[in-house]
């Protein structure tokens, strides 16, 4: 293995002065770096790298909130790389406004990307004055419950089907001595779940109102505020998790010592990387099992203005390379996400994965947090959403006080 | 060198040419970076910068939101807290160890290496040996547990109330070695004689100290003190390694706020605006203090 890479490099030292023309280094920046998420960066990779060009990995440790920094002070700084992951929506709005993003309208185009990709709102959110800026990649929802069935069993209680049922049995999972429900303590996974709260309970309507329209007057008004005697519940039943990150949250509901997770379509690949299967050993409630409803975020390549004429030949070939139906079915596996595209066949798909197709078949989707809501506002909502759930002495009514002035001012 | 330094009556502006020149680099360094740069981000604070900075001024309005938000009071008055406390307690127990350290023991070298040890560790280790040790999982709780004290609790970083002084005791861990070290300098700087002199008049040993000794360990007391209070201001790295601000916002300090404004909100402006009130509050501590020492000095 070392001396055929190895007599690869040789291979490519020499041949390159002679094929520089068509084989071109791009640099790609991302945050995928635990075991699932490397596998899958790997198969984007191969498919580039099959098109005469390099792939050179630019892993960032440490998560969106670490890398976008990074990138964005690359990008701003003048040493932009070739191509470089965000999330759909409005991270990268001011960098595409000052014009350090790369237009892409002309390829879509040519290549029909506005009949391909599904829903058409992540080619939107891509979209800034009729111009394409970046491709989707895939899409994530944050709208799951998790939960353990060993747990639930060893409180003699059913597994519940729904969030109500859930908040029921949580007295029986502490008697047990069972975690009712784990939140780690990073500030984005309360937010995250309040979100994934406002959607389920309050409904589609309500979360676009505040999170779409900056609904100030109704993010004050007596349906949130059921909302937020729902977060109440969550906070009573999430005190005393004492863990911060959201895989070792997920991974007490593996071990059944919480009984669920309120979390991402990406703590599946948690679950089988332990080796347990959906429907047997643990639980998947889509919108809590309330509505079923999934946000349609995700992960999307954008392109910085390049001045080499080389590379930015070699960024076409990535976009066009990065949307095909291949490597599309070939990532989203692996990652345990959905693919952008609905023609592809996804037969590998385990239970769970395949009631997300069925929710975006439907078409029961709405726009995620990240497409509607700047980083600043997130931010706002991150600060006190953590410390609702921190600190049990602040009452649901101040915090949606709070909440409701954040959506004032935001724009 | 020795060229120039010939008698004569050279223009003011050519002596010493060469030391001149060779400041030039760090003059420019202070102008430039240190106040140019303080200068732009006082300018950018009135500003509406989002991600990129831009000349689109908004009066007060970024100071406004500032002091209107709960996450910056809180940690201001952590900042409070923690200051106080740290200043209070490194003084003391840093000269309480180096007047012990000073009684002529036996293996004084070893105890010196081990009390200055922590030090040599970065804030982010010492962040993180603290968030182990006081983890109620693995750490002194769950030690003492196991002993049979099975009631026993202490978990501050998970309690928001307290969360500042387990953080401080970290601070307090790593920064008292250095403290003792410069007060024990201080301590073998003084006059033998003036001890003789002491037991002579049979003052009590503890009168000594607090009465001749200290008064003329001045000058180590206020270059401790710089250093201290300097390394309060910028505390950052040891709340993130053991909290990350946590639980909630309670362990929050200034710089943080600072940084997640500036780079995960996106937010130049209320950065910006976040660390002038930063420079103010040092403003406000130093200026009067360097007014009393150097400005005192000239005239006596």
């Amino acid at each position: 293995m070392n001396i055929r890479s190895f007599a690869a490099a040789l291979a490519v030292t020499v041949a390159l002065p002679f094929t520089a023309a068509n084989a071109t280094d791009l640099e790609v920046t991302h945050w995928w770096t635990s075991g699932g998420e490397a596998a899958a960066v790997k198969e984007l990779a191969t498919a580039f790298d099959a098109t005469g060009n390099k792939w050179v990995d630019g892993a960032i440790a440490g998560s969106g909130g670490t890398a976008r920094p990074i990138m964005i002070s690359r990008i701003t700084g003048g040493d932009p790389m070739g191509a470089t992951q965000f999330n759909h929506g409005r991270q990268a709005e001011e960098l595409v406004q000052a014009g350090l993003m790369r237009d892409f309208t002309d390829l879509a185009k040519a290549e029909g990307w506005d009949k391909i990709v599904r829903p058409a709102s992540l080619l939107k959110s891509c979209t800034f004055n009729g111009k394409v800026y970046c491709v989707p990649l895939n899409i994530h929802s944050w709208q799951w419950l998790w939960l353990s069935n060993d747990a639930f069993k060893k409180a003699g209680v059913a597994v519940p089907k729904n969030w109500d049922e859930f908040v029921a049995a949580a007295p029986a999972l502490q008697k047990a001595g069972i975690q009712p429900l784990a939140v780690g303590g990073q500030a984005w996974q309360s937010t995250g779940l309040f979100s994934t709260l406002v959607v389920a309970i309050g409904g589609k309507d309500i979360y676009q109102k505040v999170y779409g329209d900056k609904d100030a007057k109704l993010a004050a008004g007596p349906e949130m505020a059921k909302v937020f005697k729902a977060a109440d519940d969550a906070r009573k039943m999430a005190k005393g998790t004492n863990v911060q990150d959201w895989n070792q949250a997920t991974n007490m509901v593996i071990t059944g010592k919480a009984g669920g997770q309120i979390m991402g379509d990406w703590a599946q690949g948690e679950f089988q990387l332990a080796g347990k299967k959906a429907g047997v050993d643990y639980t998947c409630l889509p919108g809590l099992g309330v509505n079923e409803v999934i946000s349609t975020a995700g992960d999307a390549i954008y392109f910085p203005v390049l001045k080499d004429a080389a590379k930015t030949k070699a960024q076409e070939v990535l976009a066009s390379t990065l949307l095909a139906s291949k490597t599309q079915v070939a990532f989203n596996l692996k990652k345990g996400s959905l693919p952008v595209r609905g023609d592809v066949d996804l037969t590998a798909a385990n239970d769970c994965m395949k009631k997300g197709l069925d929710i975006l078949a439907k078409g029961n989707v709405v726009t995620s947090t990240d497409q509607l809501i700047t980083q600043d506002t997130q931010k706002q909502l991150e600060d006190l959403m953590s410390q609702f759930f921190a600190n049990a002495s602040m009452t649901p009514e101040d915090a949606q006080k709070r909440f409701a002035a954040i959506f004032g001012k935001a724009d | 060198m020795a060229a120039h330094s010939q008698p004569g009556r050279p223009n003011q502006l050519f002596r010493n040419l060469n030391s001149k020149i060779a400041s030039i680099p760090m003059i420019l360094t202070a102008v430039v970076i240190f106040l140019g740069g303080t200068i732009w981000t006082v300018t950018y604070s009135f500003t509406n910068s989002k991600l990129l900075p831009r000349l689109n001024f908004v009066g007060f309005e970024q100071y406004e939101r500032l002091w209107d938000t709960p996450r910056w009071i809180v940690s201001i008055q952590n900042l409070a807290t923690y200051g106080c406390l740290s200043l209070i307690f490194s003084l003391t127990i840093g000269f309480l160890l180096a007047a012990l350290m000073d009684q002529k023991i036996r293996f004084e070298n070893t105890f010196r290496t081990i009390f200055l040890y922590p030090f040599a560790l970065s804030f982010i280790v010492t962040g993180l040996v603290w968030q182990w040790l006081l983890n109620p999982e693995f750490g002194v709780q769950s030690v003492v547990r196991s002993l049979g004290w099975t009631s026993f609790t202490f978990d501050p970083l998970y309690n928001s109330d307290i969360v500042i002084y387990g953080i401080l005791l970290a601070a307090l861990w790593q920064g008292t070695g250095l403290v003792m070290c410069l007060m024990l300098a201080g301590l073998r700087g003084i006059d033998e004689d003036i001890w003789k002199a002491a037991r002579v008049d049979g003052i009590p040993m503890w009168k000594t100290y607090l009465f001749i000794v200290i008064p003329m360990m001045r000058p180590v007391f206020v270059t401790t003190l710089v250093l201290i209070t300097s390394g309060i201001v910028r505390v950052y790295d040891l709340v993130v390694a053991q909290t990350s601000g946590g639980p909630g916002i309670a362990s929050d300090v200034p710089a943080k706020y600072v940084y997640d404004y500036m780079f995960f909100a996106q937010n130049l402006g209320q950065g910006f605006a976040a660390s002038s009130m930063m420079l103010l509050a040092i403003a406000i501590v130093i200026i009067p203090w360097a007014y009393l020492e150097f400005g005192g000095r000239k005239r006596g």
